[in-house]
């Protein structure tokens, strides 16, 4: 792999001198690359590949941090699918969540980014207004949501509703278990809206202009045909990298949900997976446990990844 | 509804019908702008907001008489509580600036040397860096938390930092842009004998510059927004950064805090980051056009 790929300007390099040994050339070769990738390795072992593995075996032990863990096998699995009530929950509420906000993101960023690179001016504003929320901190705006959506006649939304006459009395929306769940869907929503908008933005720009013309003298008669025939089919790569994000941050919806609807929240209506991974890990300190939830969502992710990469596969 | 005249020709009908569609299209995204504008319009105002403004009955969004008080009352008042809030702003923006000025420099280094010099196993860290993209960082908290109480971290600001300077988010990135670094220009370089980690920093690096600036805007914004890292790492209140000392000020999760220093602490939590997205855009769009993943 080394003398092919640094062909060309390097190659005076990459051969083996007279008298060197294969492994001082080898040695020779690779030391500067790996030299520049020592120090992300180190880190990017240490706090994300090795804890992977490091879950994986956790999740089969009793571990709690403080005793010596003992191998439980499957237990923590068989307790968290068949006997966890409230885990149910949190994987019912999670996909419901992943449900709607995925895919209605994913879609009107995709929109908003197709019609903002058909608007001759004002991009940059439009960008703007549709991305800040993205980039807003989720404990920080739900202090502003709480008061949009305060239980007494003050809470914008219920003024709102009061005032046009479809409600007559304010409703508790943060605190009866039947709002909690929409309440928090809207936010995320608003929240996460943006996940791929920039990749599709930045995707769109790129596109030759040239392919629209070739297009047009082949019969493509509107913008939307353009879309699905020239558009979609380029993005590919884009597409991808858009849903897995997508993916990945819809179902680990958590910090929006727990300061908005409060720890536990009434009735766990407001608990996600990771709420259940943080009250066994931190605040029970059940860290086998804990980590048995940590592969459930690794394994959802993973695996919704995966088929991603299949749908949006890019022939080569 | 009126029937149209049947004189008018097909031509003009299809025009009629793409601009009513047009019409719907424009009233499908105001109305989302809407959505998306709102609810910051009012983060901003209620930052703005007397106390008289802030309890009035019927509620107000848009602020009629802004004044500064809220700010004053927020940095100074609170000075005389356990912790002031300005603590909480540098705690901030130090654990933030200094991840993101690593995480640029472990980063950009790692894909530098991934792409201009391929060593060996180059193509599998990148399956391995493209396959972290795909779960979430809660996955790997368990560990990390065993890993930073373990070196007796828990506590400090490298708790905050040290475990998300390497992200597979900011390395796929940068590793993407550097493709389109030109061989010729590093090459001249080692003919006129500069060491690799010159031609790096004085040549690499520039022309890196608009890859980079869009890893720390993202590392910026996860690392500033972050309330999950110090609520597990974080002990003393005095160590707390901006999210989860807002939370703490508004009363806890799901309490509805109605004063004007929760709105102005509100305000500066999120302005920064808006602030840094709109100053970088440019070239934020500029590597974000390199982003696709191939499969």
């Amino acid at each position: 792999m080394s003398s092919k790929t640094t062909a060309g300007a390097q190659s005076s390099a990459v051969m083996l001198k007279p008298g060197e040994s294969k492994l001082h050339h080898f040695w020779r070769v690779n030391k500067t690359g790996w030299g520049f990738l020592l120090p992300f390795m180190v880190l990017f072992l240490t706090f994300t590949v090795i804890p992977v593995f490091v879950a994986m075996a956790l999740s089969v032990t009793d571990y709690n941090m403080i005793q010596v863990p003992n191998f439980t096998g499957l237990t923590n699995y068989r307790l968290l699918l068949l006997e966890d009530d409230v885990f149910i929950i949190a994987v019912q509420n999670t996909l419901v969540f992943a449900c709607i906000i995925g895919p209605a993101g994913y879609i009107m960023s995709f929109g908003m980014a197709w019609f903002i690179s058909l608007c001759k001016r004002g991009r940059g504003a439009l960008a703007l207004a549709f991305y800040a929320p993205s980039l807003t901190s989720g404990t920080a705006m739900s202090v502003i949501w709480l008061v949009i959506f305060a239980g007494d006649r003050t809470g914008y939304l219920n003024h709102l509703l009061i005032k046009v006459g479809l409600i007559s009395d304010p409703i508790l929306w943060t605190k009866d278990a039947t709002y909690i769940l929409p309440v928090i869907v809207i936010i995320s929503a608003w929240m996460s809206m943006g996940t791929g908008f920039l990749v599709f933005l930045a995707g769109l720009s790129n596109i030759d202009p040239e392919l629209y013309e070739a297009g047009r003298v082949d019969g493509i008669k509107n913008p939307l045909q353009q879309l699905f025939y020239i558009t979609l089919p380029l993005m590919k790569p884009q597409l991808l990298f858009g849903s897995i994000n997508t993916i990945v941050s819809s179902l680990a919806v958590f910090d929006v949900a727990t300061a908005v609807a409060g720890f536990p929240s009434p009735n766990y209506s407001a608990h996600t997976i990771v709420a259940h991974l943080y009250d066994y890990a931190f605040t029970r300190f059940q860290m086998g446990y804990a980590s048995a939830i940590a592969m459930f969502l690794f394994a959802i992710t993973f695996g919704l990844s995966r088929i991603c990469m299949r749908v949006f596969r890019s022939e080569t | 509804m009126f029937r149209k005249p049947k004189i008018q020709t097909q031509g003009v009908r299809i025009r009629k019908k793409v601009k009513i569609s047009k019409i719907l299209l424009y009233i499908l995204v105001a109305a989302l702008l809407v959505f998306t504008v709102l609810p910051m319009i009012c983060m901003v105002c209620r930052a703005f907001m007397p106390m008289t403004e802030l309890f009035i009955y019927p509620p107000r969004i848009f602020v009629r008489h802004p004044t500064l008080q809220n700010f004053v009352d927020l940095l100074s008042s609170l000075s005389s509580s356990t912790v002031p809030f300005t603590r909480y702003i540098f705690n901030s923006l130090w654990v933030t600036i200094v991840t993101v000025f690593l995480s640029v420099v472990v980063c950009s280094m790692g894909a530098y040397g991934m792409v201009k010099h391929k060593p060996v196993g180059a193509a599998t860290i990148f399956t391995i860096v493209i396959a972290a993209l795909s779960f979430s960082g809660h996955v790997t908290k368990i560990p990390n938390y065993m890993i930073v109480s373990g070196v007796g971290l828990i506590d400090s600001y490298a708790a905050l930092i040290v475990p998300s300077i390497a992200t597979a988010y900011n390395f796929f990135l940068v590793k993407q842009f550097c493709e389109q670094l030109p061989d010729s220009l590093l090459e001249a370089a080692r003919i006129d004998g500069a060491k690799e980690f010159r031609i790096f920093w004085t040549i690499a690096m520039p022309l890196l510059k608009s890859a980079w600036s869009t890893l720390a805007v993202f590392s910026f914004v996860s690392s500033w927004n972050d309330s999950f890292s110090p609520l597990v790492y974080i002990q003393t209140d005095s160590m707390k950064t901006l999210p989860l000392a807002l939370q703490t000020m508004a009363g806890g999760a799901g309490v509805v805090a109605r004063s004007g220093t929760v709105g102005a602490a509100t305000f500066l939590t999120t302005a920064p980051t808006i602030i840094v997205y709109t100053v970088m855009k440019g070239r934020v769009m500029d590597t974000m056009a390199y982003s696709g993943i191939k499969s």
